[in-house]
């Protein structure tokens, strides 16, 4: 394992760390809150000469987007942060992006969207955004986002991919915790992402070529079956890179994470933050001798349906933890849940577990050991009886 | 670079013959002048728009330079960042320094409406990005629907000429000032019928090394009304009438007139050449014609007293 530097950081702070050591060519962002700590450390590094990037501080999101696409599709590294109603402002050209097959870095430190304004976390803007065609990847804490970061960057330049990767973590909860994050070496860390070889560019003015062309019936069609084929590959890359990642660090990235799995009856399925909270619920329950465990998906795009459905086969009853939600969709659920279903039902042979949806902490409500704790009872009486009852709960809501 | 007839005659062309443009219409006429006026290498950003989809249906393209389409708004933002690519990768010493000018090319729809916070963005970051406005007065494209650079009294099929209603109700954005006013080095209005003009003003806007922006006339039979032989005609009498004239402004400051009619015509002369004034020109709504002559003599004369003519 390679040395490292152990610091205080809070998630955007660890995030921009790792832009300075990727150190792209060009970075556009916009500030928006909770992610503007990222942009600000990065304008810092890029006025103290730490990094070469072309920082362009655009005037909108859909500007950093859109600057973004031009300068990938110009050959070089380019990597952008926003948040919330940032991302999306950016909506129209975030699918611009992954269809030009631009294999851009962006970072989202998860916020609630309007109306009623509200800073503070919750995953409806990068759940907005999960159909993209972006790989979407969900960070628990610093340390991971960090970690993230780095690795996002290879899965995206990855040949067989040149899929954008978004990167999320909760905003405010590991966006501005500090916490305890190990950052590698500045030369590891460049030598794990390595050199960027564009397989064409704008700047190619010997062989020109034409980006964004006008498809009509005859061809657009063919186009996004590549486009979702490409996708259809990203996984055994990310686990390549995880395990690469392991190597160096000592920190081995998955698809998901698995926490008491093995012998579990009942289980918790959750992205992000939230994991920490469950898997002390889960730790305390299981010295009391109750057969629970914890699944914490780490990469959201693409769905890892097959993986997610063997790993929960021998469950009799999950408990999704959704901090999202749907809206129309079946049962007022969030998308984890209805991500979930559809794999069991698709990959479960007809078997597989009962599955409820808690959706929590919408606009920043905290969740509390005791929500969770709650939930966990729920799934376990439900295990006991073999009574679903409600589809679709809410933890921690007055009602 | 002298721009010679007989030089110009042997150039490879930028944009290649075959694309999917109407006959007639000015906008490869345009963009073949100020591509060929340009010695350096070029990169263009296009915006959603005739242009756009005439040039580019896969599996074809027009284009024998690096071309780049994004969206409707985004054109100058998208020409930024692979300029900013170009500079960033050029001072890192990963490419070698080939000259390459940036140019955003959009309608006045992509221009004047949904992409003008893209452009101020760009130029007030000082992106080195010309932008060209290839203005035919409406969203053509999609089948004349109005925009801010539509005139007074035009039939536009969201500006219908009604029992009522003339056609548009308001006059037009003063876009060239608005981005004069930005105080970047190089502004210019031009026409395809001075051609020499107008390559003189791509040459121009290329040596002002700097954000750069040239609003071009650009007559349109589809949605303006005349035959597609007219085009050019139609530039033509936009100028000498005044509705359109030619000037520039360096550094928000220093304008000057680049083309005066020894005797300015009156804008009926070319309200009557385009079909979608045609009503205007019944008693019930003749009176918009005289408010159009006041607009038109309001805004040359304060153009001549800007640049010293007055």
């Amino acid at each position: 394992m390679t040395k490292a530097t152990v610091m205080a950081l809070d998630g955007a702070k660890a995030v921009a760390n790792a832009m300075r050591q990727i150190n792209p060519d060009v970075v556009a962002a916009y500030p928006i809150t909770p992610q503007t700590e990222i942009v600000q450390n990065f304008s810092q590094f890029v006025a103290d000469g730490l990094v070469d990037t072309e920082f362009i501080p655009v005037e909108s999101e859909h500007a950093a987007m859109s600057a973004c696409i031009g300068a990938a599709a110009a050959g070089g590294r380019v990597m952008t942060a926003t948040a919330s109603a940032g991302l999306a402002l950016m909506w129209e050209v975030v699918y611009v992006a992954a269809s030009m097959r631009l294999p851009l870095v962006m970072s989202v430190v998860n916020r609630a969207l309007s109306a009623p304004l509200n800073i503070h976390c919750d995953h409806s803007d990068s759940m907005g955004a999960r159909d993209a065609g972006w790989i979407q990847i969900y960070a628990e804490t610093a340390q991971e986002a960090y970690d993230n970061t780095l690795q996002a960057l290879r899965i995206a330049e990855h040949p067989d991919l040149r899929v954008p990767v978004m990167s999320m973590q909760d905003g405010f909860i590991t966006g501005h915790g500090v916490e305890r994050v190990e950052i590698l070496d500045d030369d590891e860390a460049r030598k794990f992402i390595g050199i960027y070889k564009p397989q064409h560019s704008l700047l190619d003015v010997d062989n020109p070529a034409t980006y964004g062309a006008w498809d009509f019936y005859d061809f657009y069609f063919e186009h996004k079956r590549q486009q979702t084929d490409a996708l259809s590959k990203a996984m055994p890359i990310i686990v390549q890179v995880g395990e690469e990642y392991g190597k160096l660090t000592g920190r081995k990235y998955g698809i998901f994470d698995p926490y008491k799995m093995d012998d579990a009856e009942v289980a918790i399925v959750v992205l992000s933050s939230t994991a920490g909270t469950a898997r002390t619920v889960v730790k305390a329950l299981r010295q009391k001798g109750i057969k629970i465990g914890l699944l914490k998906p780490r990469v959201f795009r693409p769905f890892p349906a097959q993986e997610l459905t063997e790993a929960l086969k021998n469950v009799k009853v999950v408990a999704v933890l959704d901090r999202s939600i749907a809206f129309g969709a079946m049962g007022g659920a969030g998308p984890l849940f209805l991500e979930l279903c559809a794999a069991l039902y698709a990959y479960g042979n007809g078997r597989g577990p009962q599955v409820v949806d808690y959706i929590f902490g919408l606009g920043g409500r905290d969740v509390v050991p005791a929500y969770i704790e709650r939930a966990a009872q729920d799934i376990l009486h439900i295990a006991e009886t073999g009574e679903r009852g409600d589809m679709v709960r809410y933890l921690g809501l007055r009602e | 670079m002298a721009i010679k007839l007989k030089e110009l005659a042997g150039i490879e062309e930028r944009l290649t013959p075959g694309h999917r443009l109407c006959a007639g219409c000015a906008e490869s006429i345009i963009i073949r002048q100020i591509a060929n006026a340009i010695e350096a290498p070029i990169v263009i950003a296009t915006a959603t728009g005739c242009t756009e989809i005439a040039t580019s249906v896969y599996p074809w393209s027009s284009w024998r330079v690096p071309w780049i389409h994004s969206a409707f708004e985004n054109a100058a933002t998208t020409a930024a960042g692979a300029e900013a690519m170009y500079r960033s990768l050029v001072r890192q010493g990963k490419m070698e320094d080939k000259n390459i000018k940036f140019l955003a090319i959009g309608g006045d729809g992509a221009t004047y409406d949904i992409g003008l916070q893209w452009i101020s963005g760009t130029f007030e970051r000082g992106h080195k990005v010309i932008y060209i406005c290839l203005n035919n007065e409406a969203y053509m494209n999609t089948g004349i629907q109005r925009s801010s650079a539509t005139p007074l009294g035009a039939h536009t099929t969201t500006s219908p000429a009604g029992e009522v209603i003339p056609g548009k109700t308001q006059w037009r954005k003063p876009l060239t000032k608005i981005m004069a006013a930005h105080d970047i080095p190089y502004v210019a209005q031009a026409s395809p019928h001075r051609w020499r003009d107008l390559m003189e003003k791509a040459q121009k806007a290329v040596e002002a090394d700097g954000p750069a922006f040239i609003n071009v006339i650009s007559p349109c039979p589809r949605g303006w009304r005349h035959d597609s032989s007219l085009s050019i005609e139609v530039a033509k009498v936009a100028v000498e009438t005044c509705y359109w004239p030619l000037y520039e402004v360096r550094n928000g400051s220093e304008w000057t007139l680049n083309y005066k009619p020894k005797e300015k015509r009156p804008v009926v002369d070319w309200l009557k050449m385009q079909g979608r004034f045609r009503h205007l020109f019944t008693p019930q709504f003749e009176h918009v014609v005289e408010e159009l002559q006041a607009k038109v003599d309001e805004e040359w004369d304060r153009l001549l007293a800007a640049c010293g003519e007055k």
